[in-house]
């Protein structure tokens, strides 16, 4: 498994204040990686810092063996790589589907509409509502099935289920295992441990703009306690 | 002779048809600057100048190349446009991330230097343009005579007005600039080049005052200044429409030319100031403009 995504000693600013620390991360071609970690310690910025939305970085990032530095941020997507933001970043000034169809199908391999809607009937019934009339459920299908179409290779989420009811969570996991089928690169953010264990291959775990473990899914029990200690969940 | 409220009915409809024709370029223009200022943050001060440019353009095709009016429609849009996004390109663009007043700063100066160069170039006082061959003379409606280039105006506008907001609400390229004006940087990591989208967005507002330009030519004289007088009632009907809003600038533009128009022929004293007052009744009351969103 060859790495889709490597990341070294990179480093993020908000204006003077130094966020990362020297992240270092690797994602191979077709797994599934999850980010844990406390409030505020960075999971975020890493993802934007990846994404090419936080400019003031350093470091290295590598996707499919390109130098991504100095990438401008409109081209992030055309080398590759989907976002899905945590805050889901729905247009209100949008029906259900210019939101769907707004990113450019970059690659060949995405998912036609037909499918999507098969995958998110929902949306097909509401595609002619206004996005930001959806539920939060509905809206954190239209954030990744937007996403979808687009033949990315690497989709990077930020905590997907936070705030979901429990059905719309094992919803938003079935559709993550469908894709990670499909061979589709998975980065993800979650606090919601129970539901990563399900589709994640391996974590990292991060605190203070770093990550300081890594380790594959079979560990997780073994170290679910000091991870409830260190998480303070 | 008929009457209406005790005016005579063909006084009457003559003032409609000249607020109607303000409306028109009230409408035009304060359309433009919305684009602009929904995505771009700029509040435009240079679109009189913009406007004025277009007239320009067309006087002088006619002067020195014989261009005339039709030709003149597409090409003085064409060459400001241009020049507009030129302007966003070197300029404007470096001014986004500082406070927006650096950008209402500039566009001030900008139409200064470009009035003033005009004003020294070929002084102060109006040119005429004349209407063009197929449009001289008029139509009698039977209960008012109608000018066909006035006529030609209107409609030409409300095709332009209308046009421009199905552009925007119906479109791909519409749905692009939407999203971006709520959210540029997710449109950005979606992978569409927004400062592109910018430097249109600039060029075709440009375009649009220079379109209006053209337009005016042959009612309102030919001069440098000609911009700086609409442009300070234009924004007035910005504020009153809403800032940002496509549909309320359209709708207040026609709106408060027809009331300027009906307050000369019911009190002309108050015609040059109604919608002065018609903006700080609606500040008063509605801050955000009659179409705003978050009024
Ligand atoms: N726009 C910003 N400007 C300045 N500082 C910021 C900004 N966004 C985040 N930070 C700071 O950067 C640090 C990392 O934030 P980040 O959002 O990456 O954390 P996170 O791990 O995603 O947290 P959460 O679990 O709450 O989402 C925090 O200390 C936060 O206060
Ligand atoms: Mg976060």
């Amino acid at each position: 498994m060859g790495a889709l995504l490597q990341v070294a000693d990179l480093h993020a600013w908000y204006g003077e204040s130094h966020v990362l620390h020297g992240v270092d991360m690797t994602v191979g071609e077709g797994e599934t990686i999850t980010i844990l970690g406390r409030n505020g310690v960075g999971k975020t910025t890493t993802l934007r810092t990846i994404m090419g939305i936080i400019r003031a970085r350093k470091g290295e990032i590598r996707f499919a063996g390109r130098d991504m530095l100095s990438v401008p941020l409109h081209r992030t997507a055309h080398a590759g790589i989907g976002f899905v933001p945590e805050e889901r970043g729905i247009f209100a000034s949008l029906t259900v589907e210019e939101n769907l169809t707004l990113p450019p199908v970059v690659a060949d391999g995405g998912m036609p509409l037909e499918e999507i809607y098969d995958l998110f009937p929902n949306l097909l019934e509401r595609r002619a509502s206004q996005g930001t009339k959806l539920s939060g459920g509905e809206q954190q299908m239209l954030a990744m099935a937007r996403i979808l179409r687009t033949g990315v290779r690497l989709l990077i989420l930020d905590e997907p289920t936070e705030g979901l009811a429990p059905v719309i969570v094992q919803r938003i996991g079935e559709v993550l295992q469908k894709l990670k089928a499909r061979g589709m690169t998975i980065l993800l953010v979650e606090q919601n441990f129970r539901f990563a264990s399900r589709i994640a291959d391996r974590f990292y775990l991060m605190e203070h703009g770093r990550m300081v473990a890594d380790f594959p899914v079979a560990e997780l029990p073994d170290r679910m306690t000091t991870l409830n200690k260190v998480l303070g969940v | 002779m008929t009457t209406i409220f005790g005016i005579p009915l063909a006084a009457f409809l003559g003032q409609l048809l000249i607020g109607l024709i303000n409306g028109s370029f009230y409408a035009m223009l304060s359309l433009g600057l919305a684009v602009i200022f929904g995505l771009l943050r700029v509040i435009n001060f240079a679109h009189g100048a913009q406007y004025m440019l277009g007239a320009f353009v067309a006087l002088l095709l006619l002067q020195y190349l014989g261009v005339d009016y039709w030709l003149a429609l597409a090409i003085a849009p064409l060459v400001v446009g241009l020049f507009g996004a030129l302007v966003e390109r070197t300029m404007l663009s470096r001014l986004y991330d500082l406070d927006p007043l650096y950008g209402l700063l500039f566009t001030f100066g900008l139409a200064l230097t470009i009035e003033g160069t005009f004003r020294y170039l070929y002084g102060a006082a109006g040119q005429p343009y004349s209407v063009p061959p197929a449009l001289s003379g008029g139509t009698n409606l039977g209960f008012m005579f109608l000018p066909n280039y006035r006529g030609w105006v209107v409609a030409v506008s409300l095709v332009t007005c209308l046009g421009t907001w199905l552009l925007i609400e119906k479109t791909k390229l519409g749905a692009y600039l939407r999203a971006a004006t709520e959210n540029t940087v997710l449109v950005q990591a979606f992978g569409i080049n927004v400062p592109l989208l910018l430097t249109l967005t600039y060029g075709f507002g440009a375009a649009l005052a220079a379109f209006a330009g053209v337009l005016a030519a042959p009612i309102y004289q030919v001069s440098p200044l000609m911009g700086t007088n609409l442009i300070i009632v234009v924004f007035a009907v910005v504020v009153v429409g809403g800032m940002g809003s496509i549909l309320g600038a359209i709708v207040t533009g026609y709106m408060l030319g027809i009331a300027e128009g009906l307050t000369k022929v019911f009190y002309p004293e108050a015609s040059n100031i109604v919608i002065f007052v018609i903006m700080a009744i609606v500040l008063l009351l509605r801050p955000a403009g009659l179409f705003g969103k978050d009024a």
